[in-house]
Formats: structure tokens, sequence, C-alpha cells
């Protein structure tokens, strides 16, 4: 049944369904269940083709994250430089969060992640889509404040 | 001790990067101006069964990680498929790995003109650019190249009135390791879940779509220009017996300039990192190096004069890979590398066969428990048993690359594996043993 269902839809339709989900994800911010619906519905494909590829790829969030969405790289170059864990624990203090979760006041999200392929600039992180290398304690003190501030002001 | 091309190599041109430093080097003026195109203009001219020869001739192999014969690989494309595909594969996730990222924010119209002398070869009349998620830079500079590509008659109809029509697209990948390798590429490239397919058929028979499709690195794409521009035997004339062109390293780990290097395949890694990398960092001494990435065995300090080419570092032991050199020093603890290393493979399985979904997790927890002080000295062949059952065995070359990490440390750092075992803690670090039931790490700085 799964296979007869793939065979019909239109193989150049379903080659649309990556872009189609991130155009969805700028715009909702996150992929709920609605805009997954919505976005099977425009390719004409089924729900569970949609959610299949939404849910096999890290970058696609089916939950919904914070406004500042940081990602600490734990890869091997960037732990020989100094980095992974130590940042990863100074940010759990920092936002009070654990990787994984969002503050309270939605600002703030935590993510670990794998190699960023900028291993000439470890330690890194990425926050949103902006990379940060050779990164200090102090440094990323001084983002997460310009980022609240930010926060605030809007 | 130390090998004979050490003052060689200080002094080699540049081809690959010879244009990243320059200011604007992304923009297709910067790229006019330094002779840019002139290699598609002659390629052109001739026909695409004298370009198949030029790079067989060359010795062109894959940089993308197999090394396979670019040449060999164009033949397999039939040659009376009415339409056929090219993949520009840069997907980059290979940790360690950091040249293609660079390649394409600043010069991607080096690989855009490889990929249409490439297409023109074989006779493919549209190319898909597969591009990892995470590089939005990447991304932004591929479209506008792209966009120029098209403005000055390099890509779509009749391109420099040669008759030849080439269309180019980019698309991005969404966070998945699994997808770099070419037939998971395919199939996100058509919008399912990256689960690798079964070979044969290979991509050249059928591939996007089911049909014929050429799969390619960035980085033999950018080799393509050069080598029409300079000719076979120039590139031929550089490298080893079997290992042929200049190649970007991407060193990093403890050395004190990181950094991406063109050097000669051959280069030995002693002068990959004393000469070029600025040597270990804080005066330390060197310990361990991965020479090709995170999926390829870990080598020895005693081995670093091994030429770096895919024949020399397989007889040694180890792979090329993508020539990603990570470098470690005296203070690192070889279990927790094999711990990080595989805790990567084992989250990026694709969790499509057993012996990688269950398997990488088994791998993962046998090292873990060693890595704690928790383990037993059975454990030490346990994990070794492990990895022989899932290498070779796996539905695509993922298994391989899983179990290699934790292979090599064991067979290159046995001792410390049974000192973590017996005193319940790292020796090496020489940091108190900080892991505990909350399961945190001992590693920290
Ligand atoms: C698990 C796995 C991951 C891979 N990741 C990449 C990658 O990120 N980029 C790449 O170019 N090749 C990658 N490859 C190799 C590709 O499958 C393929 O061999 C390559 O793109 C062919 O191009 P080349 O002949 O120019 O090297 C990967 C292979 C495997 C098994
Ligand atoms: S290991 Fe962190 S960017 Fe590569």
């Amino acid at each position: 049944m799964g296979v007869k269902l793939q065979t019909l839809t239109d193989p150049k339709k379903r080659a649309m369904l990556l872009s189609a989900l991130y155009i969805a994800q700028e715009q909702f911010g996150w992929l709920s269940p609605e805009a997954l619906e919505r976005v099977a519905g425009r390719l004409g494909l089924s729900i569970g083709q949609v959610r299949s590829t939404a849910s096999f790829y890290t970058m696609f969030r089916l939950e919904p994250k914070g406004r500042y969405h940081v990602q600490v790289c734990e890869g091997l170059s960037c732990y020989l430089a100094g980095g992974a864990e130590p940042i990863v624990d100074h940010l759990v203090r920092r936002l009070g969060i654990r990787p994984g979760e969002t503050t309270k006041d939605g600002t703030f999200s935590l993510e670990i992640v794998q190699c960023l392929a900028a291993c000439d600039l470890s330690p890194g992180m990425k926050i949103n889509d902006e990379l940060y290398g050779c990164l200090k304690l102090e440094t990323i003190d001084a983002l997460l404040d310009d980022l609240t501030q930010r926060a605030v002001e809007r | 001790m130390k090998s004979d091309s050490l003052s060689t190599t200080s002094s080699f041109e540049p081809v690959l990067t010879r244009n990243i430093h320059r200011p604007g080097s992304e923009k297709i003026e910067t790229y006019l101006g330094n002779g840019g195109y002139r290699a598609a203009r002659r390629a052109l001219e001739r026909t695409p069964a004298e370009i198949i020869q030029l790079i067989k001739d060359s010795g062109l192999r894959g940089r993308g990680g197999a090394g396979f014969p670019a040449g060999v690989k164009w033949e397999f494309m039939p040659r009376d498929a009415s339409q056929k595909y090219l993949a520009v594969n840069t997907d980059e996730g290979e940790p360690g790995t950091f040249k293609d990222r660079e390649i394409v924010e600043r010069d991607p119209h080096q690989v855009i003109e490889g990929a249409l002398i490439a297409a023109y070869a074989v006779g493919a009349g549209r190319a898909f650019v597969y591009i990892r998620g995470e590089f939005f830079l990447g991304v932004k500079r591929w479209t506008k190249a792209i966009a120029d590509a098209y403005e000055h008659g390099f890509l779509g109809k009749n391109i420099l009135k040669s008759g030849f029509d080439l269309e180019m697209s980019v698309h991005r990948g969404a966070g998945a390791y699994i997808c770099g390798e070419e037939t998971a590429m395919l199939e996100s490239l058509e919008g399912k879940p990256g689960n690798p397919r079964l070979k044969p058929p290979y991509p050249a028979q059928a591939g996007l779509f089911g049909l014929p499709t050429l799969v390619h690195n960035i980085e033999t794409l950018a080799c393509i220009p050069h080598i029409i521009e300079r000719g076979p035997d120039w590139f031929a004339g550089i490298g080893t017996a079997q290992s042929k062109g200049p190649k970007i390293f991407s060193v990093s780990g403890h050395v004190n300039r990181p950094g991406n290097y063109e050097l000669p395949l051959g280069v030995t890694l002693r002068e990959i990192i004393y000469t070029h990398a600025g040597g270990v960092r804080d005066g330390r001494r060197l310990k361990a190096v991965i020479p090709g990435g995170a999926s390829t065995p870990i080598m020895t300090a005693m081995q670093i004069d091994v030429p770096m080419a895919f024949e020399t570092l397989r007889a040694a032991g180890s792979e090329l890979g993508t020539g990603a050199v990570i470098v470690m020093d005296e203070t690192t603890c070889m279990v927790e590398v094999a711990r990080r290393l595989t805790r990567f493979f084992s989250h990026e399985s694709c969790g499509r066969c057993v012996p990688c979904r269950i398997g990488s997790v088994r791998l993962y927890e046998a090292l873990e428990r060693v890595e704690r002080g928790q383990g037993e000295i059975p454990d030490i062949d346990r994990i070794l048993e492990l990895a022989h059952g899932i290498g070779g065995i796996t539905f695509c070359p993922m298994g391989t690359a899983l179990v290699n990490p934790a292979r090599s440390a064991i067979k290159c750092f046995r001792n410390e594996f049974e000192d973590h075992v017996r005193k319940g803690h790292c020796v090496v670090s020489r940091r108190a043993f900080r892991g505990g039931p909350d399961g945190k790490d001992s590693h920290r700085r």
C-alpha cells in the first residue's frame, strides 16, 4: 500500500519537499502538525511522506524553539580546543536550561550539535544562522548579554 | 628524522585556493579577472571524448573520501541516454573537514566551471547542487554565483555558442551526515529521508529519479578547469604513483595554526603539521593523528612520515579520506577520542540496518563504560568483537566508518584502555575523575 501510494505521487513534486519545509519553518518558526499538513496539501503528498522526511532531518523543528537557537559543537576538534562540554556547562548555568530546552520567556534554546565544518575556528557554536568561532567564556557572555538586550528592546 | 620533501612544499604554488584570499574572491568579476571560465571555453571546443581522455590521463581521483578515478566514472555514464544528471556534493559533514565550506564561500565559480566541463563531457543537461543545510553563507554564495553564471552565459541554453545546455539549481540538505553518501544524497534530493540505496545499480546507471547521474565532490570539480588549462601532464606530475594533483588538507586540533593548506598529494603528515600548521600547541609532544577525517583510522606520532596519499595511507593501516588532519597532543585521552567519535557515528546512523543502528549504540555504551572507569578488561576485546561484527556488513560504508575510531584507538593505544579499567580513571589527562551518577564526562578543561 505504502509503495503504491509513493509511485502515485509525482517524484518531482516530492523533490520540492525539503524546500517547502524550510519555507514553512521560516514562516511559522517551527513545523507544527498544521504546517506539515499544509505542506502536504500544497505538494499533493501524503502526510506520512511529509512527516517521515521532516522527522529524519535534524534541522526541521517539530517543536517550537527559542528566538535565539544556540547550538554548541561537541565535535572532536572543538573538544581538543577546549570547547564542547565546558561551553555547554557554562550556557546551562547562565541560561538555566539544559540541552534540548527553551527558556521560559522563549528567548533562548540550547542544543548540542556535531562538527560545524569550522574546526579551524574551534571551539565553535552557532546562534541561528550565525557561526561563532574561537570562543572564550567571556565572549559568550558578552554575546548573550547583547542578545538578551535586543530581545528586551523588541 | 626528517622527510626529504621537507623544503619542497613550502614553495608549492596553490592552485585550487589561489584566489581565496583576494578581496571579493567569490565574485564572478574576480574570477573572470584571473582567467576564470577560459578552461570552459576551451573544453567546449573539444569533443566530450577528448575531455574524458584528458581527465583520465591526469589521474584525478575523487576528493570526497573514496578516491575513485574520475575519468573512469565519467566513462561509466551511458552514452546513449537522452537525459543525464550531475549531482554536486557540498554536504561536507565528515568531522574535521572544512575545505568544501571554504571553497563554496570563497570561490564558487571554480566549482561551477568544473561542473560545466564535467557535465559537457558526460552529456548531463541538469546539475543539482546539494549543500549542507547549516552552510547559510555557502547557500547564498552558491545561489548568487549560479545567477551570475547564467547572466554571463556560462549556464543556460547554448552556452558560449557551443549548442550545449546546462541548468543548475541549489538544494539545501537539512542536517544529516549520511546525506553526504552519494545514494543517500540522491534520496534527499528526491525529497525523501536520506537512507542509502543498495549498490548496484550505481548512480551512473540509475541515479536521481532513476536517470544516469554523475556525482562529484566539489574539490574534485574544482580541479577540472586547471587540468584543462595546464594539461593532464602538469596534474599527473604532482603527487605519488597513484595519487595525483594538489589537495586541500584541513588541519585542526592541537596545532598552532589550524586551517586549510593546499599541498601536493604525497606530502608527509610531519610536513603538514610542523612546516605548515605551525607545530603542536604549547610546545607539547605529538601523540596521535587522524589523517583523513573522523572516519579514518587513528595513527600514532611514530607514523607521521607516511606520505599523504591513497595507497601509502592504506598500507599504513589508515585512509586518506577527505584529507582532514586532526592533531592530538600528549594530553589527549584516546579512550575519550574513541568515545566521542563513536557517539557521533551512532547519532548519525540513518537507522535503516540493524548492525549500524543497534551495533553503534552497543559499541558506544561499552566505550562509555570504559571511559568512565566502570569497565572490565574483557570489555576491551568485546569492543573489538562488536566492531568486527559491524564493519563491512552494513548496508552502506557507514559501518566501516563507525568502527574505525574504536578499533584503531585500541590497536594503537590499548594500554590506555587497560589503565582506565584498572585505575578507574584516566591517567593521561591527569585530571581528577569527575564522572558519577549524573553521568558527566571526566574530560573537561
Ligand atoms: C557515510 C558517508 C558520508 C559521506 N559524506 C560525503 C560528503 O559529505 N561529501 C562528499 O563529497 N562525499 C561524501 N561521501 C562520499 C560520496 O559517497 C561519494 O563517494 C562522493 O561524493 C563522490 O565524489 P568524488 O568521486 O568526487 O569524491 C560520503 C560517503 C559516505 C559513505
Ligand atoms: S569539531 Fe567543532 S566545528 Fe568541527
